[in-house]
């Protein structure tokens, strides 16, 4: 690494290694406020919507919308939508577009029931054999993209158009196939038992905590710059508060029938933790990572840098289907069966939706994996705060459209605002 | 030791890039027909020219984005064929384009290691990266930036061309092409940029500055190196030259005027300078 080009560390005091004025508590807190005013709002405008929303069907459906059922019921709802969210991130990060993520769950979907029914395969022969398909749509949606050089737009509606039909040929006009897997079933209609809800909780809390007391120490001993201790032990105490108490309410008895209980935290709250974990750790920790932000700010400066952009790109699509072919398996699980309209309809706008409003830009560039399940919740709220008020779908749509286009009209307006005041 | 000490004064050390004779075709247009170039370490080589001379064609070149379709280029003495960027870079090429090909939305110091990044097993090694990037600043006296975390969105156009100008001396480069970098910039920054240019070359390194401005060429550079049409006009020092020659060179291609004029270019050497662009 060293240079012998390099001038002599004489030449100029150190500007910045080991005489870094850390902030303090307060300023650390007056620099986010002004973040925020400067248009980096993050996952803000989300977070809020989120809590008007939530006290809004609160205040209309006292008994019902934060009984533990609905909130059980809140994730089991919201899962198909966030798992094709995360992967749509990767997507709208490079700037780009997968239309086809919802039918591409549809067609894993239809490949899970099919090996699971017509092959008798056992439950993780049928689960690879939908990821497989999943990386293929991947790759091969990619390849167009990138190497023959479709617009996205254009590759993936052909794809929308062609998936549906897929769908159709694999299980048949009017078709229905039902699995029976007790595996494949659990993942959207088991719960942890409440022990091990609570053992996961405390490893998740005790390891975020440490992650971030040890990265926060090792900044501070090499003098770099790093938030107060005070703002790190607030954000550990904030998770450890939502953790925690999200498994205490799913702890609780839930069920309407005194007969079969019903409690602890849902399968697919920890099989997303951990999707999550494993995108958020590709995107912001790997170098690979680093390269997909940057192809969505200049590709062409990416590129320079020597990297293969085309691959970029293609292994974005390529995640993006294979987190399609996730929501397929967990679609499948929650209805038990397949119908020749799986993924159809709203998934993918909702999936959009979902992603944009959580914070992720359609410009590229600007995105991150808590946008997605942070959006994927406004949308499960709406969606069955709304089908608690007794509101037709027509109605569910509308209002789901009208947030979607204002979380777009944030991105637009808030990057109008950061390109102004110096921040992307 | 009294050996090493006669044989000195005729072995300079060879220069870090020498072109000899380079050319370069674009089909039936011949871009470059006949360049020369010598840049030594520790010293200002200012490449100029009109529009469509080649200046740019020939820092491509250099950089192997194209490669000379003929001609000889010397690397550090030892004849060198560069065929692809890659190639350029693990040599200790780097080149600064015009357009700085920095990432908006990626702080200092992730542009800095871009494509490079240090890697911890699979993990990035961001503080390795931001103690480095700092160290290399810090060495370019760089005091304007805040913090190096900020996105490059939010500066200035000096500073940014001054993150890029690091990110090219981050490794071990021995060569550095900088394509007009000053063009876009205010009076400050030039100022500042060209200090920072002289002391790159202060450094050991040996350092092409691309320009148009005779200002920023006479303040900084050590020799110069003037392209008309496509071939080398001259490569002069620049404590032996001045504005109205280098000028001349730039626009009729000999300084002391070629056997058609002269006395014309030697009298009024402003009215070839007044020539259409």
């Amino acid at each position: 690494m060293s240079t012998s080009t390099r001038p002599p560390e004489s030449a100029a005091p150190s500007l910045l290694a080991g005489s870094v004025e850390q902030p303090t508590f307060g300023e650390a807190v007056s620099n986010y406020v002004r973040k925020v005013r400067g248009g980096d709002m993050g996952s803000l405008p989300a977070i809020l919507a989120l809590v008007v929303l939530a006290l809004a069907f609160y205040a209309l459906r006292p008994e019902k919308f934060f009984s533990a059922l609905n909130i059980a019921n809140l994730f089991q709802q919201g899962a198909t939508v966030t798992v094709i969210a995360m992967g749509l991130v990767f997507v709208l990060l490079i700037g780009e577009i997968d239309l086809s993520a919802g039918v591409t769950s549809g067609v894993c979907g239809a490949t899970l029931a099919i090996a699971l029914t017509k092959w008798d395969w056992p439950w993780y022969g049928a689960v690879a054999a939908a990821l497989v398909v999943g990386v293929v749509i991947g790759t091969l949606l990619g390849t167009l993209v990138a190497r023959v050089g479709i617009p996205s737009f254009v590759t993936t509606l052909a794809a929308f158009l062609a998936f549906q039909g897929v769908v159709l040929l694999m299980i048949g006009t009017g078709g229905n196939i039902s699995i029976t897997d007790n595996v494949i079933i659990a993942i959207e209609n088991k719960n942890l038992p409440p022990w091990l809800g609570w053992a996961l909780g405390a490893v998740a809390v005790l390891a975020y905590a440490g992650a971030s007391l040890y990265g926060w120490s090792q900044r501070r001993a090499r003098g770099l710059l790093s938030a107060p201790l005070g703002v790190i032990i607030a954000k550990i105490a904030a998770v450890a508060i939502a953790v925690l108490g999200l498994v205490a309410v799913l702890n609780q008895e839930r069920s309407v029938n005194p007969v079969r209980s019903i409690m602890g935290v849902p399968i697919v709250i920890p099989l997303i933790a951990v999707l999550a974990l494993i995108l958020g750790f590709i995107l912001t920790r790997t170098a690979f990572g680093r390269h997909i932000y940057a192809v969505g700010g200049n590709a062409e400066a990416t590129r320079r840098a020597g990297i293969n952009v085309p691959a970029v790109r293609t292994v974005c699509f390529m995640i993006c289907s294979t987190m399609a072919a996730f929501a397929g398996i967990i679609a499948v699980s929650r209805a038990t069966s397949v119908d020749p309209n799986a993924g159809g309809s709203n998934v993918l706008l909702y999936a959009v939706g979902a992603a944009v409003i959580g914070g992720t830009s359609l410009f590229g560039g600007k995105g991150r994996i808590i946008d997605a399940l942070i959006g994927g919740a406004v949308i499960a709220v709406i969606d069955n705060g709304m089908g608690l008020l007794g509101y037709s779908s027509g109605v569910k749509y509308v209002v789901t459209g009208g947030v979607l286009v204002a979380a777009a009209a944030v991105d637009a307006i808030s990057r109008r605002r950061a390109r102004a005041t110096g921040r992307l | 030791m009294t050996q090493a000490a006669y044989a000195a004064p005729n072995q300079a050390p060879p220069p870090i890039l020498e072109v000899r004779g380079g050319r370069k075709n674009f089909g039936a247009v011949h871009a470059l027909r006949g360049v020369d170039l010598v840049a030594r370490a520790g010293e200002v080589t200012a490449l100029v020219g009109d529009n469509g001379a080649g200046k740019s064609t020939m820092i491509k070149c250099i950089a192997g984005i194209y490669g000379f379709d003929a001609g000889e280029v010397l690397f550090q003495g030892e004849p060198v064929n560069i065929t692809d960027p890659a190639e350029a870079n693990a040599m200790g090429i780097e080149v600064v384009y015009q357009d700085l090909a920095l990432c908006d939305n990626l702080d200092i110091v992730h542009n800095m290691f871009l494509g490079r990044e240090l890697k911890k097993g699979i993990q990035l090694d961001e503080q390795a990266m931001e103690a480095r990037a700092a160290e290399v600043l810090a060495s370019l006296s760089v005091r304007t930036v805040r913090s190096i975390r900020q996105h490059v969105a939010s500066l200035s156009g000096g500073q940014r061309q001054t993150v890029a100008i690091a990110r090219a001396v981050l490794w071990n480069s021995k060569l550095v092409i900088l394509d007009e970098p000053t063009a876009a910039l205010g009076v400050a920054q030039t100022e500042q940029v060209l200090q920072l240019v002289r002391r790159l070359a202060d450094a050991g390194l040996a350092v092409v500055l691309v320009s148009h401005n005779m200002n920023d060429v006479f303040e900084v550079a050590d020799a110069i190196n003037v392209l008309y049409l496509g071939q080398t006009a001259a490569q002069v020092r620049t404590k032996d030259s001045s504005r109205s020659e280098v000028i001349e060179l730039i626009t009729s291609g000999s300084a002391n005027g070629n056997a058609a004029a002269p006395a014309l270019s030697k009298t009024t050497p402003t009215a070839n300078g007044s020539n259409p662009a």
